[in-house]
């Protein structure tokens, strides 16, 4: 107790945490105002808010989630090179060979995690018709949230370059060759021509565009890398920061009027 | 019967382990029948069920084919007969209903537990039968099994307080919810949820992780097509509609609807009731229609497209190998052939080769005419025709350009059940199928 006491009263605790310790009332207000990490929160809440019955905790535990994909991600970063060369075999050299080799698991599983638990997510709010007025505008925030998940999902597929990956992207991917107009084998791109020369062919249609080659390959793996590690999860916080800074500006979690 | 004896030993563990959780679970609920809520038959029940759970445990734990519990061979064999792409989908739909429609019923804790019971128990038996262990067993599959008990129980926990708050409203009383809206400090109370769900996911996406090896296959070869060929498991809902669209509808126009529908619904769903707490009543028809687009057809076609489809995108009930070599016969027909040459008996009209440009393009006009017709009258004709009809109060509510929205939604996404129901009724392949602009519908 003394020594608790002796840390919480030294200089360098009191410069970090720049509140007293949360015991009294007083203090419980003022931790959550002065904290950077608390203040995203309200001071106090209605009881139904929190009530598990009612949110699930779905929300906050996607974003714990991204949090645990985030980290187990970076980490995987260090070992991962995203060539034909050494992306297959730095993966197995992570089971392998790296001591507490469950990293990929835990990246991939909480992966599928926050799939499921976005989808779980959106289920109660809608169920709680939490999507009406005033928090339409945040809904829509969350179906793009919705989207770049999965395409977040989509894009990590890849990484491995076993058989798995390379076949699933592919079905996926041989999608967009039949955009509409887009797409070289896609309804109507016979009629974009310019003095006969065909516009769409399979090196500029839109699955050209996905996939940056003809079929899944090293530029591909590249591509997806990038999507993957940088472009998707930068898009994801952003929109995260407005979903959070919705949440409370449109009145907090919602309730009956 | 060789290969089934080692597949049973290699389970045994698992399933002893599995059942051993199932009576662990029933002993605590049978605890806390017994002392918080009063409630000793049901506590007598469960612990028997516990008792037996442990019997079963013990029985797997042997792993050898005589006393390994599992359902019998008749049984897997006329579940494997009775099932395909219609029985599935229409015995989901008739389960949904019904689970719908008595969900006061349904939402009785002990009802709502003998289910859970019971789908756990067949789930143990099933997984001895080493073709469907097989296949639920796939280290990418384990968490659409998660996804189906989890939804199960969200939406019994959801559904449960919608029914308690439908039943407070019609006496006149608030929501259950509003009658908790005293303020509460969010340090400690939130912040100590939170904290403890954190706790709780990462133990067990460790647990996870450590039981449960991440897949790995043969490096990636662009010669050998694996077959099936599949897409990650939260697209095969999308995969399993390319057996009755082409990709381009299926695979791109589909998909790009069902993201612009939902961003469309807060802004097409008028109903000011609803808004923070469960109910049904008050909002039937939004929840019928999301229920309908979600449970029905993205969640029970992921099921389908990852645990029935097999190599070359058969069908495979859930207890069946999956043969490459399985057949299905199709002979489905385009609705211009059923018209043309079923209906009067005539060829196809075709123009010849060297015929100018507006004959080649009226006589493709001709011959899709029916289908044209169709799908126009289906899209243009439809949505007037239900304003003034079925519609008639939503429309006076919402105002053309918000009912043409979502009256057009609606008949999308009712393409699809009408186009399987289509299929399997007459053999549809395409309404309307223009080769020359590869325009296939
Ligand atoms: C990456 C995915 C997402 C994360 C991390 C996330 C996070 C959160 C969190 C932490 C909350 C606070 C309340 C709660 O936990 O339920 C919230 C509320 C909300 N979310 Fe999300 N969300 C995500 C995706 C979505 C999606 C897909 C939708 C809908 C399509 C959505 C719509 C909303 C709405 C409307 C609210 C306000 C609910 C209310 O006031 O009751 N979010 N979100």
């Amino acid at each position: 107790m003394a020594i608790g006491e002796t840390i919480r009263n030294s200089q360098i605790w009191k410069s970090i945490f720049r509140h007293p310790m949360p015991l009294d009332r007083r203090n419980r207000i003022v931790v959550m105002l002065t904290n950077f990490f608390l203040h995203l929160h309200p001071v106090s809440i209605k009881k139904q808010g929190i009530a598990l019955s009612f949110t699930w905790c779905m929300g906050g535990v996607t974003f714990f989630l991204f949090l645990v994909e985030t980290v187990t991600g970076v980490l995987l970063m260090f070992y991962y090179r995203p060539t034909l060369e050494w992306a297959y075999n730095d993966i197995l050299a992570l089971r392998d060979v790296t001591s507490l080799g469950i990293l990929r698991e835990l990246h991939r599983w909480g992966a599928h995690a926050m799939v499921i638990t976005t989808w779980l997510h959106m289920y109660r709010v809608f169920l709680t018709g939490s999507y009406k007025p005033p928090r339409e505008f945040n809904w829509v925030i969350g179906v793009i949230l919705l989207l770049l998940t999965l395409l977040l999902s989509f894009t990590g597929y890849l990484l491995p370059w076993d058989q798995l990956a390379i076949w699933a992207i592919t079905v996926g991917s041989n999608m967009a060759r039949a955009t509409p107009l887009l797409g070289y084998e896609g309804p109507g791109q016979q009629l974009l021509t310019i003095g006969g020369l065909d516009m769409i062919t399979d090196g500029s249609d839109a699955r050209f565009g996905l996939l940056g080659a003809r079929f899944v390959g090293e530029e591909t793996l590249n591509r997806f890398y990038v999507l993957h590690c940088i472009a998707i999860p930068l898009a994801v916080a952003l929109l995260l920061a407005i979903h959070f800074w919705r949440v409370r500006k449109d009145g907090g979690i919602s309730g009956p009027l | 019967m060789h290969s089934n004896e080692l597949f049973l030993k290699d389970v045994a563990g698992f399933l002893g382990g599995y059942y051993a959780a199932i009576a662990i679970m029933n002993g605590i609920a049978a605890l806390i029948l017994w002392q918080r809520k009063h409630q000793p038959v049901w506590a007598v029940i469960w612990t028997t069920f516990a008792c037996v759970m442990m019997v079963l445990g013990s029985l797997a734990l042997s792993g050898s084919e005589a006393t390994v519990p599992s359902l019998p061979e008749s049984v897997r064999n006329l579940v494997n007969t009775l099932s395909g792409p219609v029985n599935y989908t229409v015995g989901t739909t008739v389960l949904l209903v019904g689970f719908f429609v008595y969900r006061k019923f349904f939402v009785q804790p002990m009802v709502a537990w003998s289910l859970f019971n019971v789908a756990l128990l067949l789930m143990g038996l099933s997984m001895a039968d080493q073709n469907f262990a097989l296949i639920v067993m796939k280290a990418d599959n384990v968490p659409i099994v998660g996804l189906v008990f989890l939804l199960a129980f969200f939406t019994w926990v959801a559904t449960k307080q919608a029914v308690v708050n439908d039943e407070r409203m019609l006496r006149g009383e608030p929501p259950i919810e509003k009658v908790n809206d005293e303020k509460v400090l969010v340090w400690p109370d939130l912040v100590y949820t939170e904290l403890i769900c954190m706790i709780a996911v990462t133990a067990f996406l460790l647990a996870w992780a450590i039981l449960l090896p991440a897949p790995l296959e043969e490096p990636a070869s662009s010669v050998k097509t694996p077959n099936p060929s599949k897409a990650p498991w939260y697209f095969l809902g999308l995969q399993e509609m390319l057996v009755y669209f082409d990709p381009w509808y299926a695979g791109v126009v589909l998909p790009s609807l069902v993201i612009f529908g939902l961003m469309a619904l807060p802004y097409i769903d008028f109903n000011k009731k609803g808004n923070g707490y469960y109910t049904i009543a008050e909002r039937k028809f939004a929840y019928l229609t999301f229920q309908f687009g979600f449970l029905e057809l993205w969640i029970t076609l992921i099921i389908l497209g990852t645990f029935l489809r097999g190599p070359n995108w058969n069908f495979f009930g859930p207890f069946e190998y999956w043969s490459p070599y399985k057949v299905e016969v199709l002979n489905n027909v385009d609705l211009p052939q059923m018209f043309w040459i079923g209906l009067f008996d005539r060829p196809l009209p075709l123009a010849a080769a060297d015929s100018p440009w507006y004959v080649q393009i009226g006589t493709i006009l001709l011959r899709e005419a029916p289908g044209l017709i169709l799908v126009g009258a289906y899209l243009v004709l439809l949505p007037p025709l239900m304003a003034v009809t079925i519609f008639r109060r939503y429309y006076a509510k919402m105002g053309l350009i918000r009912y043409m929205v979502m009256a057009n939604l609606m008949l999308l996404m009712l393409s699809l059940p009408l186009k399987m129901i289509l299929r399997w009724t007459v053999n549809l392949k395409y309404i309307v199928s223009i080769p020359e602009i590869s325009l296939n519908f």
